[in-house]
This record gives structure tokens, C-alpha cells and sequence, in this order.
């Protein structure tokens, strides 16, 4: 061993150095965030709870294709389609299982007429299973609800898709 | 009746030092998580109570109505006899800690050797928990920490000699009133560092937290253990660092002496500069947690037997033959 190297051991200059550092740390600036009352940024790509979108007249953007039904890897779509009178082709029946969803955004991806979306929500957490099998009225009222943020964050992320 | 009032007497008074003890521990385990988080850039518990005081209460409530789940191959009497030894050691030890001249709960004369007894039972609640819970990682854990903590007891033992060679008495008062010219962690700084790194091993800080490193041995000797009964072991942990930190400032820092018998030290009284002191050398714990990497268990043994102890015995021998040439030796 060199001199220098024993002599620094027996200092404990690395030590005194890394308490140094430690105390200078202390004084800066945290990085947390104060999560229920601060929240971070976050992508108008994210990823979060599924949301059916209406046109602006208040007509279901839903055409019943079931290609989002298809392309779903976890197989947590179920759709049935009927003819109303009027002659256009709607969902009868939209159940998303949000327990087997693995959130992947493939159904988004594959939808024609944007209307089934993921938005920016994640915090939808329940007490029972029960209350994750989301139907069609649950999700069309997510899209009520979010609509505003969902057009403006298909809009933003229009020029990368 | 007489026996009544005095055994009232005692109570009352073993009252007034465990209750503030207590609280102390858990607020001790809230600064110890703040520090740590702030090393880290992080914030730390800071949500229930102010600045998140009272999160060591609303932990110890949670323990509370946690189920205690007793392994069914566990030594039962053994097992739930562990964290009650253990936290009972930690407790019974500040029974002579002086606060100030008066204010000690038993001013015995050999209170050193009382504390060094004490702190050495200590490993008794660890082996058992580990022993009595009939599982490898328990078992493990508590096997290293027994090791770890009987090697740097002897270390801390050649320590406290070399203070007592300069004090001339067990009495813990008069350890600290023999510092009156000068506190004992200048003549003796390399002890004093000696002392705090064996502290350090002997309550299982990191980075000698072998016993309960746990990537390789889940929690240790605490494995097995849930609800309260996890909680006593934790209390007991805790209350032994603030032992050792108590200890450090007796026999290097002046106890509860202030740093100049001068107008604007002397306005505050012993106790409040003995807290000051164990606080100071907590914050140094906690820091000291947040820095350091874990040692390898043979690197551990080495430090303690290769290097503590022979560095120690070799400022014995420098201290006591100081002292006789220059006849300075406490009468």
C-alpha cells in the first residue's frame, strides 16, 4: 500500500469528503412532490383511464367496428353492435374489464373515428372488482367528463401519430 | 405506608424519565427518517402533524392494531420474551444518565460499569428473537449480530478505560465534572472517533447493519416478528442509540456541562446542553446512515478486532504513561 493511501484511511479522508457532500445536499432544493396536493406533468400521450367520446352535437362517435375489441391483447373489450332506427350502426353493449386491461393504448390506436380514448386520469382506484368493469354509460360519461383535456391532448399529440 | 410513599416516590420519578425517553425515541426515528430523506433530496415524512411530527405515533398505532403472528414452530415463551428484553435493556440503562448534578435518577458510583453491563445484555433480546423464531433468517442474523456486537463491546470497554484513566472514577457525574477545564474529545479525539464507530456497531447502524442487511437476510432477527411485538424491537433499537449518543456526550463532550462556564452558555441549564449534545451526535447517525455502503462481515470482524481493538490498547498504554510522567494521574 502507499503512504498516501494509508494515510487518507487513516483520516477517513473519503468518509469526511462524503459527509461533506451529504451536508451540502441537505441544503438544496428537494425534488418531491407533494403528490395528493401537487401532481406532476403529465403527457398528453399518457395512458390512463378509457373514456367513449361524443361528437360536438352530442351523437356517439362509436361506429361499432370492433376493431378495438380485436387488437385488444388482454381481451377486456366486449362489444355488441345493433342498427338503430334511424339506420346507423351503434353499440349496444361496451364493457371494458379495467382489471384486465393492461393499458396498452392499442385500442385508442386502432379506433377510426377517435372514440374510444385513454385520458390523463390514473387516480380511479375502488373499493370493490365490481366497480372496475366499466359498461357504456360509465365511459361516456368519463368522455363528458374529460372531454376538454382529451380534445386538447389528441390535438397536441396529433403531429407525432 | 412509608414503603408506600417511597415505592409512589420512585414510580413518579422513573415516570419522569421514561415518558420524556419515550417520546424522545419517537421523535428520534422521525428526525432520523427527515435527515435521511433530506441527504437524498427527498422530503421525508412531513404529513401527519406538524412537519410530520407525529408520524412515529401514527406508526406505532398502526403496529398496535396489527395482528402478532406467532410462528408455529417458534419457542413461544422465548419469542414474545425477545422485544420485551430487549426495549425493557434499552430503557432500563437511562436510569443512570445524569441530566445535571441533581437531576439522575440513581447516582451510583460505578453507573460506567453499570451502562456497560447493560449495553452488553443487550445481545440477550437479539439472540433469542432470532433463536426462538425456528427460521434460517433469524437465525442467521442473529448469530452476526451477536458476533458483531460482543467484538466492538470490547473495543468500547478499552475506550471507557482510557476516560476513566483521566477521571479516576465509575461515577458518571464525576466523569463529567472532571471535564470542567476540558472536554475529553480534545486530549482523546482519535477515542472519540474510535468510540463513535463502535457505537455504531454495537446498535447496528449502517453500515454495520449486517444483522438485518436485507438483501441477504430479509430483516434479520426480526423476521418473524409483526404488529407490536416488531415495534418494541424497533423502540428498543432506537432508545439504545439515543443511549450511546448519551453516552458519547458523558465521556467526550462534557455531559451537561456547557462549552464555556461563560455569560452567554451558563444562561442555559445542563439538561437542555446534554439534549443539544445527543442531538448533535444523532444528526452525525443519521448522516452517517444516509453516506456509507454496508461492510462484508469479515471486513466488519477485522475493523473491530484487527484495527479497533490493538489501536485502542496501544492509546491505553499512551494515555496512562502520559499521565504518570507528567503526574497527572487523578488522585
Amino acid at each position: 500500500m502507499k503512504i498516501s493511501r494509508i494515510l487518507k484511511t487513516l483520516f477517513m479522508a473519503d468518509f469526511i469528503k462524503g459527509l461533506a457532500i451529504a451536508i451540502k445536499e441537505i441544503f438544496k432544493s428537494k425534488k418531491t412532490i407533494n403528490y395528493p396536493f401537487e401532481k406532476g406533468k403529465i403527457s398528453p400521450r399518457a395512458r390512463g383511464e378509457h373514456a367513449l367520446r361524443r361528437y360536438p352535437n352530442g351523437e356517439e362517435r362509436c361506429i361499432a367496428c370492433k376493431l378495438c375489441e380485436a387488437v385488444c391483447p388482454a381481451q377486456a373489450i366486449t362489444i355488441e353492435s345493433m342498427e338503430r332506427p334511424d339506420g346507423s350502426r351503434k353499440t349496444k353493449r361496451y364493457d371494458i374489464d379495467m382489471l384486465k386491461c393492461i393499458y396498452c393504448g392499442l385500442c385508442e390506436e386502432s379506433c377510426p373515428v377517435d372514440a374510444i380514448v385513454q385520458g390523463p386520469n390514473f387516480e380511479f382506484a375502488t373499493e370493490t372488482r365490481e366497480e372496475l368493469y366499466y359498461n357504456k354509460e360509465k365511459l361516456l360519461e368519463n368522455g363528458d367528463r374529460w372531454e376538454t383535456v382529451l380534445a386538447a391532448n389528441i390535438k397536441a399529440d396529433n403531429p407525432y401519430r | 405506608m412509608e414503603y408506600l410513599n417511597i415505592f409512589l416516590t420512585e414510580t413518579y420519578k422513573i415516570l419522569f424519565l421514561l415518558l420524556p425517553v419515550l417520546t424522545s425515541v419517537a421523535l428520534i426515528v422521525w428526525l432520523d427518517r427527515r435527515v435521511w430523506a433530506f441527504v437524498q433530496k427527498r422530503k421525508g415524512p412531513n404529513v401527519v402533524g406538524p412537519f410530520g411530527l407525529l408520524q412515529s405515533l401514527a406508526d406505532a398505532l398502526k403496529y398496535i392494531f396489527k395482528e402478532i403472528i406467532i410462528p408455529a414452530s417458534a419457542n413461544k415463551v422465548i419469542f414474545i420474551l425477545a422485544p420485551i428484553v430487549t426495549m425493557t435493556l434499552a430503557l432500563v440503562a437511562w436510569a443512570v444518565i445524569p441530566f445535571s448534578e441533581t437531576l439522575v435518577l440513581a447516582d451510583i458510583n460505578v453507573g460506567i460499569l453499570y451502562l456497560f453491563a447493560i449495553s452488553s445484555l443487550g445481545v440477550y433480546g437479539i439472540i433469542m428473537g432470532g433463536w426462538a423464531s425456528n427460521s434460517k433468517y433469524p437465525f442467521l442474523g442473529a448469530i452476526r449480530s451477536a458476533a458483531q456486537m460482543v467484538s466492538y463491546e470490547v473495543s468500547i470497554g478499552i475506550i471507557i478505560i482510557n476516560v476513566l484513566l483521566c477521571v479516576g472514577s465509575l461515577n458518571l457525574n464525576d466523569i463529567v465534572t472532571a471535564q470542567k477545564n476540558i472536554w475529553f474529545i480534545l486530549p482523546l479525539f482519535p477515542m472519540f472517533v474510535i468510540f463513535f464507530i463502535s457505537a455504531l456497531a454495537e446498535t447496528n447502524r449502517p453500515p454495520f447493519d449486517l444483522p438485518e442487511a436485507e438483501a441477504e437476510l430479509v430483516a434479520g432477527y426480526q423476521t418473524e416478528y409483526s404488529g407490536m411485538m416488531y415495534a418494541m424491537f424497533w423502540l428498543g433499537e432506537y432508545a439504545n442509540i439515543l443511549l450511546m449518543c448519551a453516552l458519547g456526550s458523558i465521556l467526550f463532550l462534557g455531559g451537561w456541562l456547557p462549552p464555556l462556564e461563560t455569560y452567554p452558555f451558563n444562561l442555559i441549564s445542563g439538561p437542555f446542553w446534554l439534549i443539544f449534545k445527543i442531538l448533535l451526535l444523532f444528526i452525525l447517525f443519521s448522516l452517517v446512515k444516509a453516506i456509507v455502503p454496508r461492510y462484508r462481515y469479515d471486513q466488519l470482524m477485522k475493523l473491530g478486532w484487527k484495527i479497533f481493538l490493538p489501536f485502542s490498547l496501544i492509546w491505553v498504554v499512551l494515555t496512562s504513561g502520559y499521565l504518570l510522567y507528567f503526574n497527572l494521574l487523578p488522585k
